[in-house]
């Protein structure tokens, strides 16, 4: 049986507990709402992007000379993994679904005789997968410095990933990173971005009238693929941004209502220990009375 | 016959611009060209310069790019820029550090590279001028 003491301490740190989840939930609401609002204004763009991509990527990715960004080396030998997650914890299971999918993949490619190379993002992803795959890392793209996601950020890691393309460090290059469904529902997801796939949406692509391309087709798609690599970067890590605050907010929030409840519970706990004392000490006096 | 299009600017960050215009200067990789409304559907990669949008209303504005595609249609014109700069001041200071970034590449550059790139030092130098 814990003293009076003892309790009253542990409500007060319990209490002070709940006031900082409160507010790291307020903060991560705050910061979900102006990811949220980041990756709004980016849609325009990608989507329009993705529209000339698919219609181009028909048209030319068939042919012989088609980019090797689009066509691929041919190969499927040696795999980078570029792995996104968060540069810091306490945002629920938001790094583990992604490095869950990442494991999964890496097991998969290895079991098929597979080469893989791991470019993590964030440094939490970083830590979980080291113990198991740290063998395999060949760079780390830091972000604590990073308070918003800028569009220079995804094309300086697209950059380097042409880089070490055009190297041939890879034939296969696949991203992983959180699509914000809702803000308690993150989906873990896998996207290839080297050699570039381009669904091409069927409403889309039969409306409208066929273009003219200056100064020509092949021009046109070698000048837009490395920004449609970029393009597709800078909108997974704004997705992976506004997906690890809503995971923080509602990591946050059942923190604050576990809390709440702890204090509910070890204040019933100690109001029947304090009234338990009172009796005591009423059959100490009323039985020391009876005794004279 | 319409007499106006949709004009949209965005950049990956956000929608810069979005108005009703009559037409629009582009600063297409093969030289400046107007569009009009009813244009036939063109998809033209840009070369640093200005894109100069007459408003259905009778404004103009101008607006700096680095760089991108437009899209071009009957009905509309988007121009996809990766930096666009409005206003004066502030897009003079930001396009004179990225005119020293594109200088310092050039000079790196060799070969085949080294005329693209002289050639993006160039346009961007004349867009400095343009914008005086």
């Amino acid at each position: 049986m814990p003293s009076l003491k003892d309790l009253k301490n542990r409500i007060e740190s319990v209490k002070s507990t709940r006031k900082i989840t409160k507010a790291m939930q307020m903060v991560a609401a705050a910061k979900l709402r102006r990811a949220q609002d980041a990756a709004e204004n980016a849609r325009p763009y990608a989507e329009r992007m993705q529209a000339v991509m698919s219609g181009l990527a028909a048209s030319v990715g068939a042919t012989d000379n088609a980019p090797r960004l689009l066509a691929g080396t041919g190969r499927d030998q040696v795999h980078l993994l570029v792995v996104m997650s968060s540069e810091r914890g306490l945002c629920g299971g938001f790094n583990t679904t992604i490095v869950r999918a990442a494991r999964h993949k890496i097991e998969e490619l290895l079991a098929a005789g597979k080469t893989v190379k791991i470019l993590t993002v964030g440094k939490k992803g970083r830590e979980q997968l080291k113990r198991e795959f740290g063998q395999y890392f060949v760079a780390h793209v830091d972000m604590s410095d990073v308070k918003r996601v800028g569009y220079d950020r995804a094309a300086s890691i697209a950059q380097n990933l042409r880089d070490r393309f055009a190297d041939g460090e890879f034939d296969v290059c696949t991203i992983f990173y959180n699509r914000f469904v809702s803000v308690v529902t993150q989906e873990p997801t896998v996207l290839q971005v080297i050699p570039a796939v381009f669904d091409a949406d069927p409403e889309q692509s039969d409306s409208g009238a066929p273009y003219d391309y200056e100064p020509s087709e092949e021009g046109v798609l070698a000048d837009l693929l490395p920004r449609a690599v970029a393009t597709q970067i800078f909108t997974a890590l704004l997705e992976n941004a506004a997906s690890e605050e809503g995971s923080r907010m509602s990591a946050m929030d059942n923190a604050t209502r576990n809390a709440g409840e702890m204090i509910d519970k070890l204040t019933i706990q100690f109001n029947r220990t304090r009234q338990a004392v009172i009796t005591n000490e009423l059959i100490e006096i009323i039985s020391g009375a009876e005794a004279l | 016959m319409a007499n106006t299009m949709q004009f949209d600017l965005v950049s990956p960050e956000k929608r810069l611009a979005s108005l009703v215009a009559t037409q629009v200067q582009i600063p297409g990789a093969e030289g400046d060209m107007t569009v009009m409304p009813d244009h036939a559907p063109v998809i033209t990669t840009l070369r640093p310069g200005l894109v100069i949008v007459s408003g259905a209303d009778g404004s103009t504005a101008q607006f700096a790019v680095t760089g991108g595609f437009a899209e071009i249609n009957a009905e509309s014109t988007s121009v996809l820029a990766e930096h666009a700069f409005v206003g004066e001041v502030a897009s003079r200071t930001a396009l004179s550090g990225f005119v020293e970034d594109a200088r310092k590449r050039a000079a790196d550059a060799e070969g085949e590279h080294k005329d693209v790139a002289e050639k993006f030092v160039a346009d961007l130098v004349h867009l400095m001028e343009a914008m005086e």
